[in-house]
């Protein structure tokens, strides 16, 4: 049958999860790293990130609509799904998804977001026609109190929900990590350290995705990169990349050094199928090229063209990397069978409901999203200042 | 009675749940059946088995298994002295047609059937997010079908990979221990059909069940006990290269 | 109260959730199975419906009830632990599924999200009618040498036979009768 090497169960010679599985704790990465990088503001009072806070958020909230597509599509019955706030399963990992998603998605970020915006929502409201009004009439849930105190008590309130954010962020993403790493049959996921790695991986996926956003839109509006800011983002990259590197080396040598009964098969797969994705273009590509690039802007005194450039180069490497570590640990952990005899190899299919071309639209449809976004509420300072101007 | 230590090992997760965790169940649909008198298992004899195949075959004409999948499957392995870590093994089409001939030479073979281990502890029914996999009141590990999302989580969750999902059904599909069957007296498909008497039904809550005594006589092992699972098929004479 | 009418915005994205909130008790009541929980978490009428599943199989009970004289026969020989239905395969047979016109483009759309339930074509028995299924006469070239062909993988204690050396060709059953095989229990025709 289709690539089999040595000797596979008969039941295990296909893979259950596809390529979408890849997709979904890739995009929740991206979900929970701009929320963190959007509370760096909020909480810790970084001023330097301001620039990205709002992009940050409507970002998170892009792709935090879009998670739930690839884990539907997949489903044998998706119209099933409900099943899981009807019934959630106490000891399953799994079932808690529809409770953390609602959970991350309304009570987080759309309040949060609603929280912030509600000063702008109010004054589109008063200034729109048609309907656009009417639309930001719905998002001011009949509301137009915007006054001073009410302000202040939005932004006691905010920040309060930032602060229930993170450690909901933590859960979203560490949760992703637990539903692998809890799999005892599973050698390759099984590990204490796997919903740590998660969300190490989602914060530099996430970081690095907001920061190529943001100079992507300020270059298409024509507007100046705020270097300070990059170089804030750039450096907490680095730091949480290393802590991220250091996390996925003691795993791996972890393994090297307890060589238990899956390590040869493990080590075989490493070696021959998962050696571009896993070695190439994880380790070396997607992880240390990027570390050392943002290195070298910590430590050598650039000029801002190409401290700017380093960034984008690496921004760029991180997300292939990052994406490329789900993909390892997704299909990687489906290469081997649970007999530690055998190898079977995954095919990626064009056009089925598991495809590439579905995984490419639902990579590509947060960014419509965001789109759709940013021209309702615009995250930008200064058209934030034009709006209020036109509402006075 | 008196067990060994590792007797001990291998009984304590399914006959101690077995006789202290079981509620008392309620007589259901089928008249003569009362969930909480029983608790199923099966009994392999790896030493009787001549891999002709009867048990998949029977198999998949008794519970409709798609080709290519199976509920139970039988290997063969082929193992050296100098290396138990590295058996060769086989299973062409699950052992459904049989297995090719093999010449007597200086390594050891043997045939191993494989099925679902009707956990105790099941790693299976433990993932599933809905409750749509279950260990039922007698010990069976059931899949709900018109209830599975097929996530195919529990597929990955089982270690001895006796799980797939139904190509047409989109649902889990595994063993039932032939629940319709042994709820109405009569044994597994596999059972009736094999012709050496390798597979045997039991009930540990029956205590005129030969099982029983075989346990108490025996050297019995399950598969993968590391993962402490409490399998509920008893294997005896076991090699230690099987996986 | 000032405090509060500020905040009233607030209360009103509260309130928002708190009907939701309703509103998916209230479809929950409705939408999860009533036997949900009789036992476990799970649907206890679910096993009633595994249960239900047509046997294929009769055992050898049901085929010893009319044909007690092979059964007698069987069960004096060496084959007495061998069940009928292990030769001659299930007394009982799903009849083959209807053919289904191919569907259309849009079909196939809406398959893709709500995948449809499959259903399995109906059982003929044996039992019922013995005409409807009618038991195999196997060929003993190819029933015999499934497990009494020579193999290095056997327990050697079974009796196996290298098959092209054992008979010149000829049938198995010009000497061994397979429901007595050996020969000296009269098993020759």
């Amino acid at each position: 049958m289709n690539g089999v090497e040595g000797f596979m169960y008969p039941n295990e010679v296909g893979l259950q999860w596809s390529v979408l599985i890849v997709l979904y704790p890739f995009i929740t990465g991206l979900v929970a790293g701009a929320f963190i990088l959007a509370s760096l503001e909020r909480v810790f009072r970084v001023e330097a990130v301001k620039p990205t806070y709002r992009l940050a958020l409507l970002t998170a909230l892009s792709f935090l609509l879009v998670a739930p597509l690839p884990l539907q599509l997949h489903l044998g019955h998706p119209e099933r799904s409900p099943e899981m706030y009807f019934t959630p399963h106490s000891t399953s990992a799994m079932a808690m998804f529809g409770y953390v998603y609602l959970w991350y998605l309304m009570a987080v970020l759309v309040l949060e977001i609603w929280l912030d915006y509600r000063r702008d929502i109010v004054m589109l409201y008063q200034s729109s026609k048609g309907l656009l009004r009417l639309v930001y009439g719905i998002m001011t849930l009949g509301s137009t109190n915007i006054s001073e105190r009410a302000l202040a008590i939005d932004d006691k309130v905010g920040w309060i929900v930032t602060l229930i954010g993170i450690p909901s962020a933590f859960m979203l993403h560490g949760y992703v990590g637990f539903i692998f790493g809890s799999i005892k049959a599973n050698p390759w996921w099984s590990s204490p350290l796997m919903p740590v790695v998660f969300i190490f991986s989602a914060m530099v996926s996430g970081i690095a995705g907001v920061m190529l956003l943001y100079m992507a839109a300020t270059r298409l509006r024509g507007q100046k990169i705020d270097v300070h800011c990059v170089d804030t983002i750039a450096m907490y990259l680095f730091y949480i990349f290393i802590i991220d590197f250091s996390l996925e080396m003691l795993d791996l040598i972890h393994r090297i050094y307890e060589a238990d009964e899956s390590f040869r098969s493990l080590n075989f797969l490493v070696h021959t199928q998962l050696y571009i994705p896993h070695i190439v273009i994880q380790i070396c590509l997607g992880t240390l090229t990027p570390i050392i690039l943002l290195g070298i802007t910590q430590v050598v005194k650039l000029n801002e063209i190409v401290r700017k450039r380093m960034y984008v180069v690496a921004g760029c490497l991180t997300l292939v990397g990052i994406f490329a570590m789900r993909w390892n640990v997704v299909i990687g952990g489906q290469l081997f069978s649970k007999s530690f005899l055998g190898y079977t190899t995954y095919k990626m299919t064009l056009v089925t409901r598991e495809g590439l071309l579905v995984a490419v639209f639902l990579t590509l449809l947060p960014l419509v999203f965001l789109w759709v976004f940013v021209k309702l509420l615009p995250p930008w300072p200064e058209k934030a200042a034009e709006a209020a101007a036109a509402g006075d | 009675m008196k067990f060994n230590r590792r007797q001990m090992l291998i009984l304590l997760p399914a006959a101690a749940v077995a006789w202290k965790s079981v509620l008392a169940g309620t007589p259901e649909d089928s008249p003569n059946y009362r969930m909480s008198d029983h608790w199923w298992g099966m009994l392999i004899d790896v030493t009787k088995c001549i891999g002709c195949g009867n048990c998949v075959r029977a198999c998949a004409t008794e519970n409709d298994v798609p080709d290519g999948h199976f509920r139970t499957w039988v290997e063969r392995y082929h193992v050296t002295d100098e290396d138990m870590t590295e058996p060769q093994v086989i299973s062409p089409n699950g052992g459904k047609d049989g297995f090719p001939m093999a010449q007597e030479d200086d390594k050891k073979y043997f045939f191993v059937p494989k099925m679902c281990n009707q956990c105790a502890d099941s790693p299976c029914t433990q993932v599933c997010p809905v409750g749509a996999t279950f260990v039922a009141p007698d010990g069976v590990v059931l899949v709900d079908q018109k209830y599975c999302l097929g996530c195919a989580y529990c597929v990955q969750a089982c270690p001895y990979g006796c799980r797939y999902i139904h190509p047409q059904k989109d649902v889990a599909d595994k063993c039932t221990l032939c629940y319709h069957r042994i709820t109405q007296g009569l044994t597994t498909a596999c059972c009736e059909t094999c012709p050496t008497g390798a597979r045997q039904l039991v009930d540990l809550k029956n205590p005129k069940d030969p099982i029983h005594e075989f346990l108490k006589t025996h050297n019995v092992q399950v598969l993968k006990p590391q993962m402490a699972t409490g399998a509920k098929a008893f294997y005896n004479g076991l090699d230690g290269s099987v996986r | 109260m000032s405090v509060f009418k500020d905040a009233g915005h607030l209360f009103r994205f509260a309130g928002l959730f708190v009907l939701a909130f309703l509103i998916f008790l209230v479809v929950r009541h409705y939408v999860v199975p009533k036997s949900f929980g009789q036992y476990g978490h799970y649907r206890g009428a679910a096993m009633g419906e595994i249960a239900a599943h047509p046997v294929k199989f009769s055992g050898h009970d049901a085929c010893e009830a009319c044909h007690s004289d092979v059964a007698e026969k069987k069960n004096a020989g060496k084959h007495a632990h061998v069940n009928c239905e292990a030769c001659h395969g299930a007394l009982a047979r799903r009849l083959p599924a209807p053919a289904e016109p191919a569907p259309d483009m849009l079909q196939k759309l809406v398959a893709l999200a709500i995948p449809r339930p499959v259903a399995d074509p109906p059982v003929v028995r044996h039992a019922d009618d013995p005409s409807s299924v009618v038991p195999e006469r196997p060929d003993t070239a190819v029933l015999c040498a499934r497990c009494h062909a020579a193999s290095a993988a056997k327990p050697k204690g079974f009796p196996q036979v290298v098959i092209a050396e054992h008979s010149n060709g000829l049938p198995c059953e010009t000497c061994h009768q397979p429901h007595s095989p050996a020969i000296d229990a009269g098993g020759a025709k």
